[in-house]
């Protein structure tokens, strides 16, 4: 097929079709992500942005199209399953352990690969992956704190540090920047590009200015299809995505 | 840490009024009842997990609570029967034992099978149910109709089980009488130690990383689902967990209160385990076993004054507890404590009130 895992490409979609009730939310779309890249997704509201990373993390099946992470096939596969071959993402609204500290919160996303019997220890201390995480995401203050107390931004940076301590080989993250203050965003956008030093990083993001300040290769979604790839300029210069994305953004953002 | 200290000082403090000053004050009657109401404890306490922690309203732990009791009881029977058939076969006119009976005349089966055979159907119940993602107000539903239909069951195969009658009438357990208040009173510690131990590796488990897991299951199932975890295993073994529990309190039952009979184990004395959980307070497994003793002592006594009517008071209450108060008695007594410790430090720094899972 598409080769071993040493050639193909960390992340191959193709043909990929989506409908719900009738309705295609996804329509084939094509999309290449090569290890090491920092990935934008942009798109109008419905585009089917979140649908594709639903496809690719095993929250919904397709009705056609093939899903290959380091040459397996994922289409398909449960959810803990993708996780464990190393994909992880966020989700758009963010969801936390309230109850749980954030070293709590870390330590659990940091395990996932013990066996069910270790687990029945108590944690003693701070694990170096947790510690180094917590130091990332610049929580360490409130590291005993429970995660219900964190503010959304917050929330957002412990959702990426918990992706972050399970050391996966991809990261997809919804829209982390939405909602969030000026100062959030620009944390962020540090965190983003920390974090894509040395890992594999598909984002998707609404926010224009966001992505002419942090990213690089952008993909637009547009009702269901991969309408242009490329660098931001180019992108940002093609009439098409005018025309079907950067004037509402325009609106949205005045 | 000072609140670990003050959680072992309290945890000694009950323990040595259980195993000390309760012993020496009740007469021998209350203090059997004492040990009834731990006996009910040991399945609340079980519950405290499955639904306090893990989110999973079980309505129908009074099937384990039978498996558990008709495990002991079979083989008391069988003992006291000495070769021959029980009584109540005889009665029923059954010639040879059943094959079903035929283990239980070893008493290293039967008390292997008190926490097996509820762990083995609770692991099956959780395998098919969690896997289908089964959950909430549905697994509440499912749990409570397999509760109806095992006391069904028992009624129905009268030469089997004893029928409504149950099984009673033991005159030897473990070579003692069980009607004496010497086996009562050691039955009594028997009971309160087996609390005790299971409490402390309840909270254990609560504690550890497996149960910072079941809470987060609890709280976001799927979002565990892509942390890499199942949360069908992490639900299923504490499922089973809790129905072991559960039969280890059944088995303890006989023993105490002489019979083990569906009306014990169907769909009322379920819901009422349940309710007593939600009234003591279910997110601390001091409050599941708190709600336990409390429930039914109040049951006990009511019921002395004004039979019938304990049911109505108790549904009221359930009603209460779950809209004004969701985390019963041990919530509102930390509320209390929180308020009065705001109150005297008026200049320290607000602090939001910690939820803590571990009790
Ligand atoms: N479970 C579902 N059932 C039915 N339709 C759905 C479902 N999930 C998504 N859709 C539809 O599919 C389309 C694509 O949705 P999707 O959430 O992928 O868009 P998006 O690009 O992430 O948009 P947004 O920017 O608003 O997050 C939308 O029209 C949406 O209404
Ligand atoms: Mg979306």
């Amino acid at each position: 097929m598409s080769g071993t895992e040493k050639d193909a490409a960390l992340l191959e979609i193709r043909g990929l079709e989506v409908v719900f009730d009738g309705f295609r939310a996804l329509g084939g779309v094509d999309l290449t992500v090569e290890r090491g890249e920092l990935r934008f997704l942009i798109g109008p509201n419905g585009a089917g942005k979140t649908t594709l990373i639903d496809v690719v993390t095993g929250l919904t099946r397709p009705a056609a199209g093939s899903v290959r992470f380091a040459g397996t096939d994922v289409a398909g596969m449960r959810e803990h399953r993708i996780v464990r071959l190393g994909i992880g993402r966020t989700f758009q609204t963010s969801v936390v352990f309230e109850e749980l500290s954030v070293v709590e919160n870390l330590d659990l996303a940091a395990g996932f690969r013990r066996p069910l019997p270790t687990l029945l220890r108590q944690r003693r201390g701070v694990s170096d992956t947790v510690a180094a995480a917590l130091d990332t995401i610049g929580l360490g203050a409130l590291a005993d704190r429970p995660a219900g107390v964190l503010s959304h931004g917050q929330r957002q940076w412990l959702e990426i540090g918990m992706l972050v301590a399970q050391r996966p080989r991809l990261l997809l993250l919804d829209e982390p920047v939405a909602g969030m203050s000026r100062d959030e965003r620009d944390r962020t956008g540090e965190l983003l590009t920390e974090i894509a030093r040395d890992h594999t990083v598909v984002v998707v993001e609404h926010d224009m200015e966001f992505l002419r300040r942090y990213a690089s290769q952008v993909t637009v979604l547009h009702e269901g299809r991969v309408l242009v790839e490329g660098d931001v300029a180019a992108v940002q210069a093609d009439p098409r995505v005018q025309e079907v994305y950067l004037g509402r953004t325009k609106k949205e953002a005045a | 840490m000072s609140a670990r200290l003050r959680g072992y000082a309290l945890f000694a403090g009950v323990a040595a009024l259980a195993l000390v000053v309760a012993p020496l004050v009740l007469p021998a009657f209350r203090l059997d009842e004492l040990a009834k109401y731990l006996c009910f404890a040991i399945a609340a306490l079980g519950i405290g997990l499955a639904w306090g922690q893990g989110g999973m309203l079980t309505l129908g732990q009074g099937v384990f609570f039978g498996l558990g009791g008709y495990a002991m009881a079979m083989y008391l029977k069988l003992h006291d029967a000495d070769g021959d058939l029980p009584d109540f076969m005889v009665w029923s006119g059954v010639e040879k034992l059943p094959a079903l009976w035929k283990p239980f005349e070893s008493p290293v089966v039967a008390v292997v099978a008190v926490v097996a055979v509820p762990v083995a159907v609770a692991t099956l119940l959780g395998v098919l149910v969690f896997r289908q993602r089964v959950r909430g107000a549905y697994f509440a539903i499912l749990t409570q109709a397999l509760a109806a239909a095992f006391g069904i069951l028992i009624v129905g195969q009268q030469a089997l089980t004893g029928g409504t009658n149950g099984l009673t009438n033991f005159y030897d357990f473990f070579g003692q009488d069980p009607e004496a208040d010497s086996t009562q009173r050691t039955m009594y510690y028997v009971t309160a130690v087996v609390l005790g131990v299971l409490y402390l590796a309840a909270r254990q488990l609560v504690k550890s990383r497996f149960g910072r897991l079941l809470v987060a299951v609890r709280d976001g199932e799927d979002r565990v689902r892509f942390l890499g975890y199942n949360p069908a295993t992490v639900k299923t073994v504490t499922f089973a967990v809790s129905a072991g529990m559960a039969g280890i309190a059944g088995a303890l039952f006989v023993p105490v209160v002489g019979i083990i009979s569906p009306s014990l184990l169907d769909v009322v004395p379920s819901l009422e385990l349940v309710v007593a959980v939600a009234v003591g307070g279910r997110y601390t497994l001091a409050g599941a076993i708190l709600g336990a003793v409390a429930m039914n002592y109040a049951k006990t006594s009511f019921s002395e004054q004004w039979a019938g009517g304990w049911l109505y008071l108790e549904g009221a209450l359930f009603i209460v507890v779950m809209t004004l108060a969701p985390k019963g008695a041990i919530g509102l007594y930390e509320q209390a404590r929180d308020a009065l410790a705001r109150r005297r430090a008026p200049a320290a720094p607000a602090v939001p009130v910690g939820k803590e899972a571990a009790a």
